[in-house]
Order: C-alpha cells, then sequence, then structure tokens
C-alpha cells in the first residue's frame, strides 16, 4: 500500500518587503505620469523635424570656410578675456566660500542658525546658473568681463562651499583636538588643524571647478558676460556664420586645452 | 661651568617658501588679471550704488496674476524639459557607458565611444542648443534634444569610469556559470554600479533642472526665455519671482533625489 | 606555460594537481571551462572537444561546470540567496534575472543548498557580510546550484584558515560525492590533498610529473615537484 506523501510547501524567496515594494511602485508610477505628461505637452512640429538635416547641412556649409582672419583682432583679446574671467572667478570663488564652508561643517560650526543660513547661500548660489546671474550683474556693473566675472564666483560659491565643507567635515577629530586641548586659538586650529587635511582636496577641487569655469565662461558672453561669448553673440547676430564657427572652434579648442592642463597637473601633484 | 647652546634656534613652524611664492604669484596675478580686465575700484563703486538701486526695485517680488501666469506656463516648461532630458539621457548614457568600458567592452569600440563622450562634452549645452534650435526651430524640443547630449555625455561618463574601478573578480563568477551577456550584466555588474549611478542620476536630474531653466535663453523653451525679457523689460520684481521659483523647484528636486537615492542604493 | 598537458578524468571522485605556484595548475584549471583559451590542443568534454567552442556553445559548456574560487568571488552586494541563484543563470531568460521573478522550484532548491552548506539561516544575508569561509560555503552551493557535471576549484581553501579549509575540503568532497559529480581541484596544501582526494597529480614546470592515488605519493615525488631541499618534515 503506497501513501502518497505530502510534497512540503516550496520556500520563498522576495528581493523587496512589502513596503519597499509600495514605495518603488509609488516611484515608478510617478515617474511615469511625469513622462507622460511631459511627452503630451512638448510641442513637435513634424515640419520642422523634416527638415532639421538640411537646415544642419545648411549650417555646416555656411561655417565652412571659417573665417581665420578675425582671429588675432577680436576673437585673441576675447580668448584672453575668458581665461582670465575664468581664473579670476574660481579664485574669488574659493576665497568666499571658504568662510561659507566654515558656516556649514558641523565639526567647526555649533549653531544651526548660522548652518542653516550658511545653507541656504550655498543653494541659492548654485540653484541659479552662472549665466542667470551674469544677466543680473550685467543690469548692475554694465556689459563685459566684469559682470562675467562675478557671475562665475559668486555662481561657484555654491559647489566650492558644499566640497570644502565635506572635506572639512572628513577631517580626522584627532589633530584638531589636540591642538584645542594645548590651548590654540579657534584660528590658529583651522590653519594648522584643518587645512593640512584638506589640502589635497582643496587644490583638486579648484581645478576641477576651474575646469568647469572655463566653460561657462566661454558661453557667459552671449547675455553680455565678455570673452568669447560675446564674440560668438556678435557674430550670430549679424548672421556671419563663418566667424561664429572660428568661435566655436576656439571655443573647443580652449576647453580641450583646459582639460589637458588639469589632468597634466592633477597628475603631477595630487 | 658653562652649558653648551645650540648653535641655531630651531624655528616651530619654518616658513614653507614654495608655498609662499605660490600665494605671492597668486597675488601678482589676480592684481594683473584685474587690470586687463578693466576693472577699476570706481567702476565697483559705481556698481555697488547701481546694485543697491537694484535690488531695491525687486522686492517686494512681483506676483500679480497675470505675471503668474506666465511663471506657470515657463515653469512647467522647464520641468518638462528636465523630465524628459533626465529619463533620455540615463536611457542612452546606459548602453554608452557599457560600450565606453574598457573592461567590458573590446578595444576600438571603447575608445571609439569614449572619443564620442569627449566631443559631446566639450560643448557647453547652450551651445548646443544653438545648434539643435537651428536645426529644428525653436521650442522645448530643442531644449530637451540639447539636455539629453549634455545628460548622455555627463553619465556615460561616469559609468564608463564606475565600470572600470569595479571588480572583475565578481564578473568572471558569474560568467563561469554559463550566463549570457546580458544576465552577466544584471547579475554582475549593475550591482556593483547601480549605488553610484544612482548618485549619478539624482545630480543630473538637478543639474538638468537648473539648465533648463537656462536653454530658454536662445530659444530652447521655458522659463529661460521668460526671464531674459523680465530683464530686458526691467521687470526686476518679476525676476526676482522667478528666481525664488527656480531655487523652490531645485530645492524640491533635491527632496526628490534624495527619497530616490535611498530606494535604490 | 603549459607543455604537452594530457590528463583524463573520468567519474566520481576528486583529483588533486599540486604544484608550486606559477606551475600552470591555476591555467590548466581554468582551460577546462575556458576562462583561459589554450594555444593548441583539445578539450574533451563529455565527448566534444571545447577548446575553439565560442558564444552560445561556450555558455552552453560552461553551465555544466561550477567553478569554486579562491577568492570567493561572490556578488558582495547581492544577498547570499541572490549569489546562490546565479549558479542558474545559464539556464533562465534574463528577464529573470532582472525582476528576480526565478522558477520557484529553483528557490526552493537554493535553499536546500544552503541549508546542505549548513548556511540556511543566511539567506537574506548581503554577501559582504558574510567571513571567509562562510563566502566559500555560498561558492560551492552556487557551484551546486548549476548541476553540473563537473566541479572545478581553484585553491579554494589558500584564502581560509587550516580549520576552515578542513571543513571547505570536507564539504567539497562531501556534496560532490553525493551527487556523483567529479571534481578537480587545485591545491597547494599537500597534506590536504592526501586527506581528500582520489588521485593527485603533481605539476613542475608546466608538465605532469606525477599521477597517482594519494598513498603512492612519496617524499621523493614531492622533491620532484616542489624541488628544492631541506623543506620536508
Amino acid at each position: 500500500m503506497s501513501v502518497a506523501a505530502q510534497a512540503a510547501p516550496l520556500r520563498q524567496w522576495q528581493r523587496f518587503s512589502l513596503a519597499e515594494r509600495i514605495m518603488r511602485s509609488v516611484f515608478y508610477l510617478i515617474a511615469l505620469i511625469a513622462i507622460v505628461w511631459s511627452l503630451r505637452s512638448i510641442e513637435i512640429i513634424p515640419e520642422f523635424l523634416y527638415d532639421a538635416p538640411q537646415q544642419t547641412a545648411d549650417l555646416f556649409t555656411r561655417m565652412w570656410p571659417i573665417d581665420w582672419a578675425w582671429y588675432p583682432k577680436v576673437v585673441h583679446p576675447a580668448l584672453m578675456e575668458t581665461l582670465h574671467t575664468a581664473t579670476l572667478g574660481t579664485i574669488l570663488a574659493v576665497a568666499m566660500a571658504t568662510p561659507v564652508a566654515l558656516m556649514v561643517a558641523s565639526n567647526v560650526t555649533q549653531s544651526l542658525i548660522v548652518q542653516s543660513i550658511g545653507r541656504f547661500i550655498l543653494v541659492a548660489t548654485r540653484s541659479i546658473h552662472a549665466m542667470v546671474w551674469a544677466l543680473f550683474f550685467v543690469a548692475v556693473f554694465g556689459p563685459g568681463a566684469l559682470a562675467g566675472t562675478l557671475a562665475i564666483a559668486v555662481h561657484s560659491i555654491g559647489f566650492t562651499g558644499k566640497f570644502l565643507s565635506e572635506a572639512i567635515e572628513e577631517a580626522k577629530p584627532g589633530p584638531i583636538e589636540a591642538l584645542k586641548a594645548a590651548g590654540a586659538p579657534p584660528l590658529a586650529v583651522l590653519i594648522k588643524g584643518v587645512w593640512p587635511q584638506v589640502k589635497p582636496a582643496f587644490l583638486a577641487l579648484a581645478m576641477f571647478r576651474w575646469d568647469i569655469n572655463v566653460r561657462e565662461s566661454a558661453v557667459l558672453g552671449l547675455v553680455g558676460g565678455g570673452g568669447l561669448g560675446m564674440a560668438l553673440d556678435t557674430a550670430l547676430s549679424n548672421l556671419y556664420w563663418d566667424q561664429a564657427g572660428l568661435v566655436l572652434c576656439v571655443i573647443f579648442a580652449v576647453v580641450i586645452g583646459a582639460e589637458i592642463a588639469t589632468s597634466w597637473v592633477r597628475s603631477r601633484i595630487i | 661651568m658653562s652649558a653648551s647652546y645650540p648653535a641655531t634656534r630651531r624655528v616651530a613652524f619654518p616658513p614653507n617658501w614654495p608655498a609662499r611664492i605660490a600665494v605671492a604669484l597668486l597675488a601678482i596675478y589676480v592684481i594683473y588679471a584685474a587690470q586687463t580686465l578693466d576693472f577699476t575700484w570706481a567702476r565697483f563703486i559705481t556698481g555697488i550704488d547701481h546694485g543697491g538701486r537694484f535690488l531695491s526695485r525687486m522686492f517686494p517680488p512681483n506676483v500679480a496674476p497675470d505675471k503668474l501666469q506666465l511663471l506657470y506656463a515657463g515653469m512647467t516648461e522647464s520641468l518638462q524639459i528636465a523630465v524628459l532630458s533626465t529619463v533620455f539621457g540615463v536611457a542612452l548614457a546606459i548602453p554608452l557607458g557599457l560600450a565606453a568600458a574598457r573592461n567590458l567592452s573590446p578595444a576600438p569600440l571603447a575608445w571609439f565611444c569614449r572619443g564620442l563622450i569627449a566631443l559631446l562634452r566639450t560643448f557647453h549645452p547652450i551651445i548646443v542648443a544653438i545648434l539643435f534650435v537651428k536645426a529644428i526651430g525653436f521650442g522645448a524640443l530643442a531644449g530637451v534634444l540639447a539636455l539629453i547630449v549634455a545628460s548622455m555625455s555627463f553619465l556615460s561618463k561616469l559609468l564608463a569610469e564606475a565600470v572600470e574601478e569595479m571588480s572583475m573578480n565578481q564578473v568572471e563568477a558569474v560568467r563561469a556559470t554559463g550566463a549570457s551577456f546580458l544576465s552577466v550584466i544584471v547579475m554582475g555588474v549593475v550591482p556593483q554600479v547601480m549605488p553610484r549611478f544612482v548618485g549619478f542620476c539624482a545630480y543630473q536630474l538637478d543639474s538638468n533642472l537648473r539648465n533648463s531653466a537656462l536653454v530658454g535663453l536662445v530659444g530652447g523653451g521655458g522659463i529661460g526665455a521668460t526671464l531674459f525679457t523680465a530683464f530686458q523689460r526691467f521687470d526686476y520684481d518679476f525676476v526676482l519671482t522667478i528666481v525664488l521659483a527656480i531655487i523652490a523647484i531645485v530645492m524640491v528636486g533635491e527632496l526628490l533625489s534624495g527619497f530616490m537615492r535611498r530606494l535604490f542604493q | 606555460m603549459l607543455k604537452n598537458v594530457s590528463l583524463t578524468v573520468e567519474g566520481r571522485g576528486m583529483t588533486a594537481i599540486i604544484g608550486p605556484s606559477g606551475t600552470g595548475k591555476s591555467t590548466l584549471i581554468r582551460c577546462i571551462n575556458r576562462l583561459v583559451d589554450p594555444t593548441s590542443g583539445e578539450i574533451l568534454f563529455l565527448g566534444q572537444d571545447i577548446a575553439k567552442l565560442n558564444g552560445r556553445e561556450l555558455r552552453r559548456i560552461r553551465r555544466r561546470i561550477g567553478m569554486v574560487f579562491q577568492e570567493y568571488n561572490l556578488v558582495e552586494r547581492l544577498s547570499v540567496i541572490e549569489n546562490v541563484l546565479t549558479g542558474r543563470l545559464g539556464y533562465v531568460a534574463v528577464w529573470r534575472a532582472w525582476l528576480r521573478r526565478f522558477d520557484p522550484k529553483d528557490v526552493d532548491r537554493a535553499f536546500q543548498l544552503l541549508d546542505a552548506v549548513g548556511l540556511g539561516a543566511l539567506a537574506n544575508q548581503r554577501a559582504d557580510q558574510l567571513s571567509g569561509g562562510q563566502r566559500q560555503r555560498v561558492g560551492i552551493a552556487r557551484a551546486l546550484m548549476q548541476d553540473p557535471d563537473l566541479i572545478l576549484a581553484d585553491e579554494p581553501t589558500s584564502s581560509l584558515d587550516p580549520k576552515t579549509s578542513v571543513e571547505i575540503m570536507e564539504l567539497i568532497s562531501k556534496r560532490a560525492g553525493e551527487r556523483d559529480i567529479p571534481v578537480i581541484v587545485n591545491i597547494h596544501n599537500v597534506a590536504l590533498a592526501k586527506r581528500y582526494a582520489d588521485r593527485i597529480v603533481g605539476m613542475s614546470k608546466g608538465e605532469v610529473v606525477f599521477d597517482g592515488p594519494p598513498r603512492e605519493l612519496e617524499d621523493s615525488h614531492l622533491l620532484e615537484i616542489y624541488g628544492g631541499e631541506g623543506w620536508l618534515e
């Protein structure tokens, strides 16, 4: 006589708990709604799309041959202006970001109010793109590199300050405590306890930000911030496509140059 | 009996000459650059004065109904641009980033993709937007395409770097079970790079939210155009409204990113 | 590196390959599942030459061969059970892997294998929270999950302490033996090899210099394999 054996129920496994699955589904749902809503609202004019290849070809034929003659008189000074804007802007940004970073770093500041103010400054400067800051500074100081430099400087505070504060927070408490215990005044603690630990990150950050700022400075001129952007703006407004092509080439070259320079410096010093 | 003293006194913190020279050079450069750029103190002072009056014209922010209408239209379009460019940017960055990883992809393909990524990254989203506007006309689509290019280049570079830094041992073991290429990616590569990649995507969403406010400056749709017009019309109080709205959206975006990170990391 | 190696392994039982570092033991093992490609020669597995296979056919062969690694090679961020289920990847579609929707029978079998290696309670732990010995057990479970015709073990105990090494060798020997799966193990601990292997292959400078049961392994053979003097007790 045989007895049919009861098979034990198969053991199961779920990757996510019920709570996790609900949250993930909610997220996917929100994302899906957002995507569908956006897709439906975006205006797509088919005629323009069909025209696109022809328009692009048209653009390139107009840009070629590149008007190299324009370079010495207009583009070269603009290039220098852009480079100075980027460098000076980065230096200013670092100078202005340091106190803010100290305000935000939890191992330097105890007051919550000071921290919140610092955080707000960082978020506000970061959220407003450098070009929008440029619009503002052009309205205040008039068009030119002054507006551009200040725009770069102020916008970079957000990014620089945030990274700096993180680097400060990662500094080992040991040396700082030792200095405090020895009775060192707060400034000395900062300079001799915090700074040596933060220095490598600081330099890397400055280089990284300079590289980004070169890109940003090159286009600020489109709204009046000086440098290559203004040359581009002039060329575009007059529909001198060959000159515009020249400026684009120069922008391309300067961005690549900046990247090579920063990689070189990074491999040598850091 | 006389004690002997050391011949030289040792200084506690000897001067760091390379650093001092570097700082001096930096200071000289700052002065030189400032001069080349025509920063005069006089300009600065007039500017500050001007700026003060400027700021007073910005307060209080303009919340008239017709302005709010404009603001709403512009912001929704910017949001849509940000959403679409992030989603499609991520989708396109994944194959490009994987193909550019030298430890997963055959060498010629990897180098080609890296070159492509570098090329895409060189141009500022604004310039790309100008080119797209010329190619397909004004409107949000040009803005979306420009930001897709920007997102793709940024994300695929970071993804390729993350893949190159992962442990090949884990991948080798999965391969040894006879898994197909895609299965190896799913169970061997994704678990290793997913947390970092999610972080990058969150950052990119934030970046696109900020950039979407920009592309309108050159015809790419969104709040940028409204902002530019407000500046030109000297509607500075409306400018403040728009700026505050942008900051608010970015902060909300950060919250959302944080939520996304906790879910997927 | 490997010169004219000719080996035949049949039936159940453990074959241990011993020899000094750099002599090609690891290369030999990895040639079998083609993690390393041989420059010439044949590899006959289940009657088929796999030395030149590629693509899907190679994967079909690989899924019949389970491997245990020296560094365990678990996917650290995945849970233990997911790592074991990785053993089924050669048999399931990608979408199952992506959504983690494996066949319930496979999941149950994975649990059973975890019990068999003594880790039943740790199924949901992340792999990087386990000790070395525990991770190797998961590696063994993963290899067994493939229901393989052959298990390769590349220095499975080299990263483990002496006690755990014995436990692991015991585990491999028993579990493979129960299922009649032949094991080829690459090991540098001669004592362990003698204790658990049914056949020992000694290699030196890329060639096979000894092939026989453990009881025939003499000190003279060891000297020939490893060279040097005065290191034998």
